[in-house]
């Protein structure tokens, strides 16, 4: 459902952020995608919902092929994924409710539908109880599960996450993560970028690592190894 | 309600001082417009009014039968560039001079026999008041047997000609600079604006909404900035109006159409200065 080709990414300004990285991702699957800041995680993400153009290779994702695709398919892409970030970008002078509910107005659907699909989704985040609360209210773990299910409102086949508990503390890490496991035990597939590598031990899920812009590492291909021996 | 619309509106709640930098912006650099605008708009009322006495008057020989007269009075009504012509006896114009020229009247009062003579006054159509068209209408009177002398201030026609074309060229170089530096500070407050909300809009194209509908609401509020600059821009213009009208010398506002045209005019730039706005940022993103 994404695949990458060998993919290269080169910035105008600044090196080859990705070198010859080629992997696939099924429908339904969890996947890490682990390395040190700078390795090239968030890029792998930016292709994948066409924030930036590919230097050369190919990356599929649910149908279409981004080398070819034009400015205005790039909306149809991202109503199919769910885009969650570190910095949570919610809208602040908006409720969660209508930060939820704007994603599915942008997208144009039915007015009358769209007030109980917002309430299913926040109470599937566990946070019915504030829906009418303002970001500034809520704490990060909160925003955090506001942004998420903002992204699953428009049921979205993949949910993209850049270091979605990078902001958080502990506690409120568990229960995000948790929550993204939920999600995907549901049927969504989780792309997951993260250099926090005990969350990566707990959970036995497929581990894409990069490395200065390389995939050095894919547990769905290579042989396992001894994760304390990884970065 | 309409989602453009209220997040067209929202806009203003969310950023009321750059709305009203805005519209403010808009208003005084359309009152400037504006100002010029009436200027013209009086200058030309003016130049209307003298043009208007711009009157071709042949005098008649003594004795022409007033058949004949009547006849060519006929005849020039009917010249494409003549709106009338009148025909003044020397009674007529006796008495016109006798009730004008009161300073001597008692002289005119006591002449044995009427010094004037007759003529028949041409008035041109408003659009035939130039040099030219005068020049070329006295030629043909003189044709008339009967007439004796053709009369019209030369200089002046020339004068008042020289003037309309230089007010019009004047009036429209500076509208047209004042319009171009209004549109450039136009486009930089809602420049600011659309930066402003630079990352509710990277957030809409993240949740998949179209450039379309991200631009939506910028252009409606762009227009709706516009409007309310362009009202506002008419009702300072009123306010110098009337002090003017007041204090100095009268003066002419504009036509229901010109005011109409003013706020059409800062709808469009509003319109298009959002747009311009919106496109070059989605464009960078
Ligand atoms: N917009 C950009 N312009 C230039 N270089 C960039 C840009 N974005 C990322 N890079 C570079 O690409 C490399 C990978 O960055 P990134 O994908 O953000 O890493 P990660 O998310 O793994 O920390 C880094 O060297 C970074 O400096
Ligand atoms: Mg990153």
């Amino acid at each position: 459902m994404i695949k990458f080709t060998n993919v290269f990414k080169a910035f105008p300004k600044g090196g080859l952020a990705l070198k010859d990285v080629s992997f696939h991702i099924a429908k339904g699957e969890f996947v890490f995608l682990t390395g040190h800041s700078g390795a090239g995680k968030s890029t792998v993400l930016k292709l994948v919902y066409a924030e930036e153009p590919v230097t050369s290779g190919e990356v599929r994702v649910s149908g279409f092929t981004l080398a070819d695709a034009r400015r205005r398919d790039i909306p149809k892409l991202r109503r199919r994924l769910g885009i969650v970030f570190q910095d949570f970008r919610l809208l602040e002078d908006r409720t969660a409710e209508e930060n939820v509910a704007f994603a599915l107005e942008v997208t144009g659907a039915r007015r009358a539908s769209i007030p109980a699909r917002v309430m299913r989704v926040l109470t599937q985040v566990g946070l019915a109880a504030k829906a009418h609360a303002y970001p500034r209210e809520l704490s990060g773990g909160e925003q955090q599960r506001v942004a998420i299910a903002r992204a699953l409102v428009n049921e979205p086949t993949v949910l993209l996450a850049d270091e979605p508990t990078g902001n958080l503390d502990e506690r409120a890490t568990r229960g995000v993560f948790q929550l993204l496991r939920d999600i995907n035990a549901s049927g969504t597939a989780v792309v997951m970028a993260t250099h926090d590598l005990d969350l990566v031990r707990q959970a036995p899920y497929r581990v894409i690592e990069l490395q200065e812009g390389a995939l050095v590492y894919d547990s769905a291909v290579d042989e396992p190894r001894d994760q304390a021996a990884s970065p | 309600m309409n989602l453009v619309i209220r997040e067209a509106l929202l806009a203003f709640r969310r950023a009321p001082l750059l709305s009203a930098l805005s519209v403010t912006t808009i208003a005084f650099s359309l009152f400037v417009v504006g100002l010029f605008g009436l200027v013209a708009v009086n200058l030309q009322q003016a130049l209307r009014d003298v043009a208007e006495r711009v009157e071709i008057v042949a005098y008649l020989l003594p004795g022409a039968p007033i058949e004949t007269i009547t006849l060519a009075e006929k005849d020039i009504e009917a010249f494409p560039e003549v709106q009338a012509a009148a025909y003044v006896s020397e009674d007529q114009a006796l008495d016109r001079a006798r009730a004008e020229l009161v300073e001597f009247r008692d002289v005119l009062q006591e002449l044995e026999r009427n010094p004037l003579p007759a003529s028949i006054e041409v008035k041109l159509k408003p659009r035939f008041r130039d040099v030219e068209h005068v020049n070329e209408v006295a030629e043909r009177l003189r044709g008339f047997g009967f007439v004796d002398d053709v009369r019209f201030g030369r200089d002046w026609v020339a004068n008042v000609d020289r003037l309309r074309q230089i007010a019009a060229a004047v009036g429209l170089v500076v509208g047209a600079a004042f319009a171009v530096v209004a549109i450039i500070i136009i486009g930089t407050t809602i420049r600011m604006a659309v930066l402003q909300r630079s990352r509710e809009i990277a957030i809409m194209r993240l949740v998949g909404a179209t450039d379309g509908f991200v631009r939506r609401p910028f252009l409606l509020q762009g227009a709706l900035k516009g409007m309310l600059g362009g009202l506002a821009a008419v009702a300072l213009s009123y306010g110098a109006y009337a002090l003017i009208n007041r204090w100095l010398i009268h003066a002419e506002f504009f036509s229901r159409e010109q005011a109409v045209a003013i706020v059409g005019f800062g709808m469009l730039i509003g319109f298009f200065g959002s747009a311009a706005s919106v496109g070059r940022h989605l464009r960078r993103i």
